[in-house]
Parts: structure tokens; C-alpha cells; sequence
């Protein structure tokens, strides 16, 4: 027990040799902190490359499996219950009438809201509570927008296992994300240019429509391809909006039955045999072609605004 | 100049209409589960649901307590967050504090694919890979088993914890690093002592955020670890999450109107509930506890 200090001096005579605060005995040790230091980094470097790692094991993993399969015949080929015989048309055919779709309905509402929210919005409680439904909407997990997708889309706009009910349900998925994205876009446009048009006469309308969107394209498509990649690769909601394991036929329509390459793989994955394993592998060969091809577009994009601006 | 007048009112018109979209988006999510909720409450009482430890709607008798399902959800959350937060946190501290130009515009794309790849090819990893291992060392472990879900899903959200970690790094002003610098401390005092503080309230929102993914997921749980609600925290068994049974009864032919369709919609309502509250959470701790710079 140390007797408190009343006089403020600090206790010389009989300090404790390791007390630090004692200047004429201050030990900073530095080689050991220095050590500690070393072995801290390491440990952080190793972390950020366990990424890489695993990335590079599961590319492995799944080419080890699957390259075999990938041939023409399975990309050409229906589902089957003889591995061997087995390919993903159907699903190739139904991931892209689905994503088109997608496309299609999610672009035009989300661009529209960011436009509203950028160009139009009052600033009143009613905007601010759009924008906070908006980002709560993006963290509500995928399968409860299936689930909205069942009871909505299939049952009650009886659309039933349709393409349209699975598109209708991944764009609304993926209209945060678009909306977020865009939103940025449009927010990087110097308001100057807008002043510009208005004092030559131009309508708010005709600003936005000529010269804010043709600056904010570049950035709202980059926005839109990287949530349309996120919709391809979906497989929660898709199941639940009803795709089918075995379909024999390509889809011809936005009312037809379908299936999706992801839902396909987890279909194969879900088999005891590895010879379907194999197929799911080879299937998700395909699907991360098609991702990677999507994201270097939009790489591609984003990388011709930069040099604009 | 009248038309353009009246056009510019129908483009407005038009605009708000398609941002009330998102709105009826939520407003349908909600009015979708509490719906049929509400019909599976008429039938089965709340307190057996919340209360109850067996989750059997498809035998005679049925039982219909959600824990074992809840449980089996925050067990491989917890495995998930085990993995994703300490490993995260380094790899955001790396590239915050450490990392060179060069190191960052390699290691940043890599974390980005591994946030990009689908889940279900994650789930494709957990089983084909990643079970092998685990019963290679533990030969009592099930083929479908929640650590296998667990770490797999725990590296699916690395990319989530070290992006907004590194966020709220970076964030921090470089004149604390240099009054720290200032005093003597090393590199790893710097790190540890002054900008993690500072960015504390990022790195927790993160986490919550990232725990958060980790429950809504469905893809790798239904594949890797199987569709046996248990209560149980042994993570060498297989358990059957909240969003795998959502997945699977969907799969199943459960008649419209039976209880056996409206658990979907049930469990459905717990799992948007605590999504949405931890949501909500990450973006209060992110607002409230920020320390405020300049």
C-alpha cells in the first residue's frame, strides 16, 4: 500500500524500478515494442491475404471439378437424370431472359428515383423518409423479397413460376442498389452545368434530359451493371418465386416456366452423386464467366468517366 | 411554352410516382408477413412459437417453437463472426495503416471478387471443400455440419467488415496519427491506441452489419449445413437456419393456405425483424458515436 501523495512531488527514494514515470529511470523499451510492432504487421499482411487465399482455393477447387464437363454439349444440352447427358441450356437461357428483364424494370425505377431524389425532392420529412426506406431496403436479406415474391407476384398477380415473377422480384432487389449508385452519379455533377442550362432557358426537365444525365451515364450504368451482376447470381429468391430443377424446354416468353443457372447448380450440388456435383462446378464455371464479363464492363466504363471529368 | 410547362409536370409527376415504388416495396414486404402471420398465430399461439424448443410443422404431432431454427441461425452467425470480425478488422488496419499504393490496388480488387462471388458457389466450396477438411481432422463430423457453413460464410463477409472498417480509418484526420508520432509511439500504438478508438463507432457498425449478412443468408447454410433443426452448439452437427427452412419448405409442396405454408411466412416475419433491428442498430452506433473531427 502506497500512502497518497499529498505534496505532488513525485516519490523518489523508494520508487518501485519498473514505475515509468520516473524520468531518471524511464526504460522505453524499444526493441521489444519494435518486435511486437514486426510481429503486428505480419499478422495484419497474412490477414488480408487469407482473400486471396481462399479465392484461389475455391477457383481451384471448382475448375478441378468441373472443366471436364464443360463442353459444348453441356452448354447446349437440357437437364437430365444421366450426368452424362446433362447441360444448362434452359438455365443459360433463363438467367438471361430473366437479367433482360430485370434490366428492364429496375433501370428506368431506379434512375427515375435518383433523378426525383437529386433534381426534384422538397427537403421535408417525406424525402427523408424515402431515402431512409431506401437504405433499409438494402439490407433486408434476399429471401424475404422472395418470399415478398411468392405471395405477391405468383400468387396474387397469379403471374405463377414465371420469367416475369423472378424479374419483378430481383429488380426489386436490386433498386436500392441502382438507386444509390445512381444518386452518386448524379450527385457528381457540378451544379454549374445545370445553372448553365437554366440560364440559356432550358426547363428543369431539359437540363437534366441534356446535359446532367449524358455526364452521370457513364457512373449510373457502371452502378446498374454491378447490382444486374449481383441479380444473376441470386439464388434465394428465385427458389422461392418457384424455378424448376427439371425443365425440358427454353423459355420462349415472360409467362413461361423457366430456371437459372444458379438455382441449376444448387439443384446439381444438392445430389449425393459426384458426377452432378461435377456438373454443378462445371455450371458455376459459366456463371462466374458471365460474372466476370459483367464486371469488366463495368471496370471498363468506369474507367472511361474517370477520363472525362 | 405551355407544353413545356405541362411536360415538365408530367416528368415530375412521373419521377415521384417511380420513387414511391420503394416505399410500396417495404410497405409490401411488410403487409406480405404480417398477413399470413397472422393467420399462423390464429392456429398456433405466439408464446408456443417464441417458447417452443421443437421445430417439427411437418410431422404428427406438429410442434412449431422456432429456437431450435433462431438457434441454429446465431450458431453459425457466431462461427461466421469468429472468423470474419478479427480477420476483417486486421485486413482493414493492413490497409489502412500499412499497406503500400501498390499492395492496396492489388489486395482491394481481390477482397471486392470475393464480396462478388454468388452464394451458392460459396455453398458449392463449403460442402466440396472446406467438409472434406473438417472431417478429415474430426471424422465424427456430419457431412452437412454448421462449422463448414460457418467459415465459409465468416470469409464471405470479410470483404463487408474491412471496406467499412478501412471507411472509418481512413476517415480518421492524419493529424492524431502525427501527434501520436509526435510522442514516441510506434506504428502498432498508433494503430491499435489511437485510429481504432477514433474509428471506433465504423468498426462496430461494421460488425453489427456484417453479423446482420451472416443471419439473412441463405444459400450457404442450405446447401452445407443441412436441414435438421437442432438445438445445439456443437458445430460438428448439422442445423437447419431460420433462411434454410424458408428455402426448403418453398421447395417442398406445402398447399397454399396449410400452416405448413405460413410457417414460411412466420419464421419469415423473426428473420426481417432482426435483420431490420440490427440494421437499424449499426446505422444508430455509426450516428451516435461518431467522434467528431474538424
Amino acid at each position: 500500500m502506497t500512502v497518497p501523495d499529498v505534496t505532488g512531488s513525485p516519490p523518489l527514494d523508494n520508487a518501485d524500478p519498473h514505475v515509468r514515470h520516473d524520468p531518471a529511470r524511464f526504460d522505453p523499451r524499444l526493441r521489444r515494442r519494435a518486435a511486437f510492432g514486426a510481429v503486428f504487421a505480419v499478422v495484419c499482411f497474412l490477414a488480408t491475404t487469407v482473400g486471396v487465399f481462399v479465392l484461389a482455393a475455391l477457383l481451384v477447387d471448382i475448375f478441378r471439378d468441373g472443366w471436364s464437363r464443360l463442353t459444348v454439349e453441356f452448354l447446349n444440352g437440357f437437364p437430365s437424370r444421366f450426368p452424362d447427358r446433362a447441360g444448362i441450356k434452359p438455365a443459360l437461357h433463363g438467367s438471361i431472359w430473366v437479367l433482360g428483364l430485370t434490366a428492364l424494370i429496375s433501370f428506368p425505377l431506379g434512375v427515375g428515383t435518383a433523378i426525383w431524389l437529386e433534381e426534384y425532392a422538397p427537403n421535408n420529412w417525406f424525402t427523408r423518409f424515402v431515402e431512409i426506406n431506401i437504405a433499409n431496403l438494402a439490407g433486408v436479406p434476399s429471401i424475404v423479397y422472395g418470399i415478398l415474391g411468392l405471395a405477391l407476384f405468383v400468387r396474387a398477380f397469379a403471374l405463377g413460376r414465371s420469367v416475369l415473377a423472378a424479374a419483378l422480384t430481383l429488380a426489386l432487389l436490386i433498386l436500392p442498389v441502382i438507386i444509390i449508385a445512381s444518386q452518386e452519379a448524379i450527385k457528381a455533377v457540378p451544379g454549374s452545368i445545370r445553372l448553365g442550362a437554366y440560364a440559356l432557358g432550358a426547363t428543369r426537365w431539359e437540363a437534366i434530359r441534356y446535359q446532367v444525365m449524358p455526364l452521370a451515364l457513364p457512373g449510373i450504368l457502371t452502378g446498374t451493371i454491378l447490382a444486374l451482376s449481383r441479380a444473376i447470381g441470386e439464388a434465394a429468391p428465385v427458389i422461392m418465386v418457384g424455378a424448376l430443377g427439371f425443365l425440358a424446354f427454353v423459355p420462349t416468353g415472360p409467362l413461361d416456366n423457366f430456371t437459372v443457372i444458379p438455382f441449376q447448380i444448387y439443384n446439381w450440388v444438392s445430389r449425393p452423386q459426384t458426377e452432378f456435383h461435377e456438373l454443378a462446378a462445371a455450371a458455376s464455371i459459366v456463371l462466374l464467366v458471365l460474372l466476370l464479363t459483367m464486371n469488366g464492363a463495368a471496370i471498363w466504363l468506369r474507367n472511361r468517366y474517370y477520363r472525362k471529368l | 411554352m405551355r407544353s413545356r410547362h405541362a411536360r415538365e409536370r408530367l416528368v415530375g409527376a412521373v419521377l415521384l410516382g417511380f420513387s414511391i415504388v420503394s416505399i410500396l416495396t417495404t410497405l409490401g414486404i411488410v403487409g406480405v408477413l404480417l398477413f399470413d402471420s397472422a393467420a399462423f398465430f390464429a392456429e398456433v399461439s405466439p408464446l408456443e412459437f417464441f417458447t417452443g424448443t421443437s421445430w417439427t410443422p411437418l410431422f404428427r404431432p406438429a410442434n412449431f417453437g422456432v429456437l431450435p431454427l433462431l438457434a441454429g441461425s446465431l450458431l453459425i452467425a457466431a462461427g461466421a463472426a469468429m472468423v470474419a470480425l478479427p480477420i476483417g478488422l486486421a485486413a482493414a488496419i493492413y490497409l489502412s495503416e500499412y499497406a503500400h499504393i501498390r499492395a492496396k490496388r492489388v489486395l482491394k480488387p481481390v477482397l471486392e471478387i470475393l464480396a462478388g462471388v454468388p452464394t451458392v458457389v460459396y455453398g458449392y466450396f463449403a460442402l466440396t471443400f472446406v467438409t472434406p477438411i473438417i472431417r478429415s481432422i474430426w471424422p465424427s463430423t456430419e457431412i452437412f455440419n454448421a462449422a463448414s457453413a460457418s467459415i465459409v460464410m465468416g470469409i464471405m463477409i470479410i470483404p463487408m467488415v474491412s471496406s467499412m472498417s478501412e471507411d472509418a480509418m481512413s476517415a480518421v484526420p492524419l493529424s492524431l496519427r502525427e501527434a501520436a508520432y509526435a510522442l514516441g509511439a510506434t506504428r502498432v500504438e498508433v494503430a491499435t491506441r489511437t485510429i481504432v478508438p477514433a474509428a471506433l463507432s465504423g468498426i462496430i457498425a461494421s460488425f453489427i452489419l456484417a453479423i446482420s449478412r451472416a443471419i439473412g443468408e441463405t444459400m450457404i447454410v442450405t446447401i452445407a449445413a443441412g436441414a435438421q433443426p437442432a438445438l445445439t452448439l456443437n458445430p460438428l452437427r448439422g442445423v437447419q437456419t431460420m433462411t434454410a427452412y424458408i428455402a426448403q419448405t418453398a421447395q417442398g409442396e406445402a398447399p397454399h393456405g396449410s400452416v405448413e405454408y405460413r410457417t414460411i411466412f412466420a419464421v419469415g416475419l423473426t428473420l426481417f425483424a432482426i435483420t431490420l433491428l440490427m440494421n437499424i442498430l449499426s446505422g444508430l452506433v455509426l450516428r451516435r458515436f461518431r467522434e467528431e473531427y474538424e
